[in-house]
C-alpha cells in the first residue's frame, strides 16, 4: 500500500490573534482546537470498530469456550470442548469440503476469464467504455437478486439451463441434487458476478505495463500468446495476488448464493437434503441462530477465521512462486 | 506494495493505442508498420467482448422478461425473450402479498442505507483529513491499525454482535444495521490517500491565518475538494449496505425486513411463483441499476482507482 508516512506541513504554530481580540482567550482556544480536534475526527471510526468490530471478534473466542445459549439462557465454561467436538465434527468438515468445493471452482474460472476478458478490453477499439460498463452490470445487481434468478435458470424441469443443455443432446442435470453440479451451479453465480470487477482491476493494473517492453518483444519475434505469458502476467502478479487474496476472503465467507439456492427446502440452512451445498458459514449460522448453539457457532467462526488467515497466506506464497518463475 | 491503487497515475498512458514511452516510443510506433497493429482490436476481440457483454447482461435482462409476463412462462419451450405487459400486475401482487412485508422492506432499506452512507462519507472523511493533513502524536501507527482493520471480516463476529443487540435492546430494531457500519476502514483509507494529494496544504495554512477553526477548514476548503472521492466511497457504500443479507437475517424479524429479507420471505413461501419473485428481485435492484446508469463511469474509475469488493 502506497501510504504517505511523511509528517504534514501544513499546519504549523497557531497564528497570532488580530488585534482587538482578547488575545489570552482567542490563543488558548486555538492551541486547544489544534491539539485535540484531530483526535476528534478519527474518533468516531475508532469508536466504531473496537465496539462493533474489533470486540466482537476476540468475544467470539470467549463464547467459542462455552455451552453459550441464548434462548435456552445455558452458560457454562467448556474450556477446550467445543474444539476437540470441532475436529471430530463430520457436519464441520463435509461443510469445509463444500466450501473449498465451491470456491475452488468459482476462483479459478473467474480469474483466468478476468485476465483474458482484461487483455481484450486493453485493445484499441471503439465503444471501450460501454464495453466496460456492461462488465460491471453484474456487480451492481443484489447477491439475493441474482441468486434467485440463476436458482431459477438451474430448475431442473423449467430451468433455461437444462433446456440449452437438451439442445446440444445433453440429458437434464438435476443441479440441487448432486453435490458436484450444485457445487458448480453455485460457482457460477459466483463468476457471473465477480468476473468483470476483476477484468477491471486486471486493466488498470495492464496499462501501466510499459509499452516499449511489448514492442520489445515484437521485435525479438515474439507472438502475442507469448508476451501475454512472459510480460503482461509477471508484470500483473502484485494485482493477482491482491485479487486471489480478497476472492478467498469473499469465497471461504460464501453464504447468500448457497442460502438461496436452497430455497423450497425444509431448513434452507442445511444447504440441501443431505447439505451437499452448506457451507461453512451456513453451519455457523444454523448452529448459532437456529438451535441456539451460540458457543458452537463461535468455534465455528474462529475455525473459519484462522483458515481464512492461512488460505490468505498460502495462496500469496503460491502465486508469487508460479508468477515469479519465467 | 500498490495493491490497493493499481491504476494510480498511469490514466495518461491508457487508451490503448498511444505508445507510454512518450515522444520516441510513439515516433517508433508510428515509423515501423509492423508494430502498429500491436494494440488494435482484431474483428475477434469485438466478437470476444460482445459473447462476455451478453452472458454478463442476460440473467439481468431475463429477470426484467420474467417480471412481465403471466407465470406459464417457465414452462414455455422455447423460453420467451421479450418482455410481456404484465410488469404492472406483478407490482400489484407483490405489494399486496401479505408475507412479504415489501413496502416496509424497501423503506428500511431506503433509511438504512441512505443513514449508513451519509455517515461513513462524512466521519471517513473526517479522519481521513486529519491522517492527511493534521499534525497530532502516534498518527503513524493509529494510520497503520486503520489499514490492519481493512483485512477483518466483520461476519466473523457476528454471533457476539448479535448479542450486543440482545443487551443493547436493538434486536429487530432498524439501528442494529446502521450503527455498526456508521464508518469504516476501507473509507477512512480512501479519503485519506485522495486527500493527500488533491488539498493543497497552502489552502489550509491560509484558511487558518484568515481565523478558521479546523471544523471550519474542513467543512468550507476540504469537504469541497474531496467531492469526487467522496461520491465514490458513498456510491459504493450505499449499494454494499442495499445489498448486506446475513446480518439483517440474523438480526432482523420477517415482519420488519430489509427489501433483501423480503425477496427472501418471497422465495421461502412462493418458490414456484417466479413472475412474483422476480417482480421482487426486479424492484430491489431497480435502484441499484438507476445509480449504475447515471453513474456508471464513475463506478468504472472507483473500480480501476483502487479496490472495493462489495
Amino acid at each position: 500500500m502506497t501510504t504517505d508516512l511523511r509528517p504534514a506541513t501544513g499546519t504549523g504554530p497557531p497564528p497570532p490573534a488580530p488585534p482587538g481580540a482578547r488575545p489570552g482567550l482567542r490563543a488558548r482556544l486555538a492551541r486547544i482546537d489544534l491539539r485535540v480536534t484531530p483526535y476528534l475526527f478519527i474518533s468516531p471510526f475508532y469508536a466504531v470498530f473496537i465496539l462493533f468490530g474489533l470486540f466482537p471478534l476476540l468475544y467470539t473466542l470467549w463464547v467459542s469456550l462455552h455451552d453459550w445459549g441464548l434462548a435456552s439462557g445455558t452458560r457454562e465454561w467448556a474450556g477446550l470442548e467445543n474444539y476437540r467436538y470441532l475436529l471430530t465434527d463430520g457436519d464441520f468438515w463435509h461443510a469445509t469440503v463444500n466450501t473449498i468445493g465451491i470456491f475452488v471452482l468459482a476462483t479459478v474460472p473467474q480469474l483466468v476469464l478476468a485476465l483474458f476478458i482484461a487483455n481484450t478490453l486493453a485493445r484499441r477499439m471503439r465503444g471501450s467504455t460501454l464495453f466496460r460498463i456492461g462488465m460491471v452490470a453484474p456487480l451492481v445487481t443484489s447477491t439475493a437478486a441474482v441468486a434467485i434468478v440463476f436458482t431459477q435458470m438451474f430448475d431442473r424441469d423449467y430451468g433455461m439451463i437444462n433446456w440449452v443443455l437438451g439442445l446440444v443432446g445433453s440429458g437434464d442435470i438435476d443441479w440441487q441434487a448432486s453435490r458436484g453440479w450444485s457445487w458448480v451451479a453455485i460457482a457460477m453465480m459466483v463468476d457471473w458476478r465477480w468476473t468483470g470487477y476483476n477484468a477491471l482491476i486486471y486493466l488498470a493494473a495492464m496499462q501501466a505495463i510499459p509499452r516499449d517492453l511489448y514492442e520489445a518483444a515484437a521485435i525479438d519475434g515474439a507472438s502475442r500468446i507469448r508476451q501475454f505469458w512472459q510480460i503482461t502476467v509477471p508484470m500483473l502478479q502484485p494485482t493477482i495476488i491482491f485479487t486471489v487474496i480478497i476472492a478467498t476472503i469473499g469465497g471461504l465467507q460464501l453464504f447468500t448464493e448457497p442460502v438461496l439456492f436452497g430455497v423450497g427446502t425444509t431448513n434452507r440452512m442445511d444447504g440441501g437434503a443431505v447439505h451437499q451445498f452448506q457451507t461453512i458459514t451456513m453451519y455457523m449460522y444454523d448452529n448459532a441462530f437456529t438451535n441456539d448453539r451460540y458457543g458452537y457457532g463461535a468455534t465455528v467462526a474462529w475455525a473459519l477465521f484462522l483458515m481464512i488467515i492461512v488460505f490468505s497466506l498460502v495462496n500469496f506464497l503460491f502465486v508469487r512462486r508460479t508468477g515469479g518463475t519465467k | 506494495m500498490t495493491m490497493l491503487s493499481p491504476a494510480r497515475g498511469t490514466r495518461a498512458s491508457g487508451g490503448g493505442g498511444r505508445a507510454a514511452g512518450g515522444g520516441r516510443g510513439r515516433r517508433r510506433a508510428r515509423g515501423h508498420g509492423r508494430f502498429r497493429g500491436l494494440w488494435e482490436a482484431s474483428p475477434l476481440t469485438y466478437l470476444t467482448l460482445v459473447v462476455a457483454i451478453v452472458l454478463s447482461v442476460f440473467p439481468i435482462y431475463w429477470m426484467i422478461v420474467v417480471a412481465t409476463r403471466t407465470n406459464d412462462v417457465v414452462a414455455d419451450v422455447p423460453p420467451p425473450l421479450l418482455p410481456g405487459g404484465n410488469f404492472g400486475e406483478n407490482v400489484g401482487r407483490l405489494f399486496d402479498n401479505p408475507d412479504a412485508y415489501f413496502a416496509k422492506g424497501l423503506l428500511n432499506s431506503a433509511i438504512a442505507s441512505s443513514a449508513v452512507t451519509i455517515s461513513t462519507v462524512f466521519f471517513a472523511s473526517l479522519a481521513g483529513f486529519a491522517f492527511a493533513k493534521l499534525r497530532f502524536r502516534g498518527k503513524n501507527a493509529l494510520l497503520l491499525t486503520i489499514i490492519a482493520t481493512m483485512m477483518i471480516p466483520i461476519q466473523m463476529g457476528i454471533i457476539p454482535l448479535y448479542m450486543i443487540m440482545v443487551e443493547l435492546g436493538w434486536q429487530n430494531q432498524l439501528q442494529a444495521v446502521i450503527v455498526p457500519f456508521l464508518v469504516t476502514g476501507f473509507g477512512v483509507f480512501m479519503m485519506r490517500q485522495y486527500a493527500a494529494q488533491a488539498v493543497p496544504d497552502e489552502l489550509i495554512e491560509a484558511a487558518r491565518v484568515d481565523g478558521c477553526t479546523t471544523f471550519g477548514i474542513y467543512w468550507r476548503v476540504v469537504l469541497p475538494a474531496l467531492r469526487p472521492a467522496a461520491g465514490v466511497l458513498g456510491l459504493f457504500t450505499f449499494m454494499q449496505t442495499w445489498n448486506e443479507f446475513m446480518w439483517p437475517l440474523a438480526v432482523l424479524n420477517p415482519e420488519n425486513p430489509t427489501v433483501q429479507l423480503s425477496i427472501n420471505n418471497l422465495a421461502n413461501a412462493y418458490f414456484k411463483d417466479y413472475t412474483l419473485m422476480f417482480a421482487g428481485t426486479t424492484v430491489a435492484i431497480l435502484p441499484l441499476l438507476v445509480v449504475f446508469i447515471v453513474f456508471g463511469r464513475q463506478i468504472i474509475g472507483g473500480i480501476m482507482e483502487g479496490a472495493i469488493k462489495a
